[in-house]
């Protein structure tokens, strides 16, 4: 699968009450969550994003509570992938589980400056950027990571393997 | 092959007699927990997967205890999604108003999580039970709905760091304060995807409480679990609690711990002797001074509860600070004990009408504030101390309030002094 989108660049240790504080974890609808997401680190930021636009953060992306709520608002506002340098752990199992793209590059993330124009290949972590002419190439997931992505999230996994 | 805590306790999960660290496992799970937050996700994950039972009734706590008692209509209708869903599926373990309390203070005063067992949560505290010497970790709703599938969930092996704690602890100083320093030295990523296990002469010494407080916070070093090896210690805590008996994997207890020569990707020794009280200042747990290098910083609020220090032995060392004095007029003193059992106990002993005659309020067991979901939150430009686990931008409510984190001396006495002070000012 093919991504295009800008980026939106923040910085290290982007925490999950920054990109959904708590004021709004009163609803688990998509909708609602999106049209807040990332206001504690950009007021603006749900207004900005486009449709296929990418997060680019630093090190330690999505630390702190385990609020699936934050890859969802994510996923909800439109953003087609995050990159990092790393992820906090609970933010990477979530972001897997519920079918949010998302990419670990140490390079791409301290490249990649805002408003950059970026394609990402999926498939092979490939991530070009379109305004620097640069590219980089992301960790590959283990396999069964893989095989929970492509069922669609952990549950249709989980699903088919129940059966 | 020589192997940690950590390691034993999830190869016994798995089936196996060693795991390596990197390697990733199906592994069995021995309770799972959800929260009014969490847990309406994880139901809607489960029901939309159409899955019609779950895997234990008896080993899946919902706990709501975020935003209650309700906070606002919304608040109410995810909680109702926790009573529904436990009515229809018959969970043993929810907690309605009246015997529900801060989870990770509950599930253990409950007996419902012991040494060595496997335990995952939909919430990133959960890591608070490897105090009791259980593996025990945060993850999200989708994660909590497969393990009440299936009970089952898959993980990696996590490397450990240990951290080796030498010395006498002073006065005012406690389980808090080790751990906010110890994430003041390796950062808020510190310990990433890795388990952090707490030893040396000042854990053997250190109670329960304290250890709770350390092991809740962790994941503010990005850590995946913290444990500390079951000892006498935990034995008498449980022996209150749970009256159950070891996993049989364990059954001596001494064989639940990490064998000697197991490798570690870092250890840390500090002499604790001679360290004072300490707080993280804003935006991050990693943030830490030493209480005296804060000078006039002034407080509007301080919250003394949570599932890091709302326990009563935290409780009981506020009051002791508090005890006969008023607290500066200025400010607005919360306490929040973590259960209905601590609750009841502070108030046996009289420690209500201390904190009530030095001029603070006690609120019912609930995370509240700290989490800035309701009961204590923080206008623009207001600023905090708090014996919480985290002070992000805007953590206790507005994106412009500022929260500091300390140990419940440290939040009683700057309560009385109107600035963040040590309890040997105040």
């Amino acid at each position: 699968m093919k991504l295009k989108g800008k980026a939106f660049k923040f910085g290290n240790n982007i925490n999950t009450d920054e990109i959904i504080p708590a004021r709004y974890l009163n609803t688990i609808d998509p909708k609602i969550l999106g049209t807040h997401c990332m206001e504690d680190a950009d007021t603006k930021f749900s207004i900005k994003v486009k449709r296929g636009d990418v997060i680019v953060g630093g090190k330690n992306f999505g630390c702190g509570s385990s609020r699936e709520h934050a890859p969802v608002s994510i996923k909800a506002c439109g953003v087609s992938c995050v990159i990092a340098e790393s992820f906090a752990r609970i933010f990477f199992r979530n972001s897997i589980n519920i079918g949010l793209p998302i990419l670990e590059s140490k390079e791409a993330s301290r490249a990649i400056k805002e408003g950059d124009l970026l394609e990402i290949d999926l498939a092979d972590g490939k991530i070009i950027n379109k305004t620097k002419r640069k590219e980089y190439l992301a960790q590959p997931f283990p396999d069964f990571m893989q095989k929970i992505i492509k069922a669609g999230g952990l549950m249709k996994y989980v699903k088919r393997r129940t059966r | 092959m020589k192997q940690t805590i950590t390691q034993k306790i999830l190869a016994a999960h798995c089936g196996k007699k060693s795991v390596s660290a990197g390697e990733f496992i199906n592994a069995k799970v021995d309770f799972c927990l959800g929260n009014d937050i969490t847990a309406p996700l994880a139901i809607k994950e489960l029901e939309k997967a159409g899955i019609k039972k779950v895997w234990d009734k008896s080993k899946i706590a919902l706990v709501p205890d975020h935003f209650t008692p309700n906070k606002d209509v919304a608040s109410a209708m995810q909680c109702k999604v926790l009573q529904e869903f436990a009515r229809k599926y018959n969970i043993k373990h929810y907690f309605e108003q009246g015997r529900v309390g801060v989870e990770h203070a509950l599930l253990p005063e409950q007996g419902l999580v012991g040494p060595g067992d496997l335990v995952i949560g939909a919430d990133s505290h959960t890591c608070t039970y490897g105090a009791l010497g259980a593996f025990s970790t945060g993850m999200g709703s989708t994660d909590l709905s497969a393990v009440m599938a299936t009970g089952c969930c898959w993980f990696k092996i996590p490397e450990s760091i240990k951290f080796v704690y030498k010395g006498r602890l002073s006065r005012w100083v406690g389980g808090k304060d080790l751990i906010l320093f110890t994430i003041g030295k390796i950062g808020v990523d510190g310990a990433l995807y890795m388990a952090m296990e707490f030893t040396g002469p000042a854990i053997k010494r250190l109670p329960m409480d304290d250890r709770f407080a350390m092991a809740n916070m962790a994941i503010e070093a990005g850590g995946k679990s913290g444990i500390i090896a079951p000892d006498r210690i935990t034995l008498d805590y449980i022996k209150q609690t749970t009256g159950r008996k070891y996993p049989l994997y364990a059954k001596r207890l001494s064989s639940l711990n990490s064998d000697k020569d197991a490798r570690y990707h870092e250890i840390y020794e500090w002499d604790v002797s001679k360290m004072e009280p300490q707080v993280a200042c804003p935006h991050l747990p990693s943030n830490v001074k030493a209480v005296s290098k804060l000078k006039n910083v002034s407080i509007d609020q301080s919250v003394i509860g949570s599932c890091t220090n709302g326990r009563i032995s935290d409780l009981r060392i506020a009051a002791r600070v508090l005890k006969g004095k008023r607290i500066n007029s200025r400010v607005r003193l919360i306490v929040i004990p973590a259960t209905q059992a601590i609750y009841l106990e502070a108030m046996k002993e009289g420690l209500f009408e201390i904190f009530i005659n030095a001029g603070g309020v006690v609120e019912t067991p609930t995370c509240g504030p700290c989490l800035g979901g309701h009961a204590g939150i923080l206008a623009e430009g207001e600023v905090a101390i708090a014996t919480t686990n985290r002070n992000f931008v805007g953590r206790m409510g507005h994106p412009k309030s500022f929260v500091y984190l300390s140990n419940p001396a440290v939040a009683a006495a700057s309560a009385i002094k109107g600035r963040i002070t040590s309890p040997n000012e105040a």
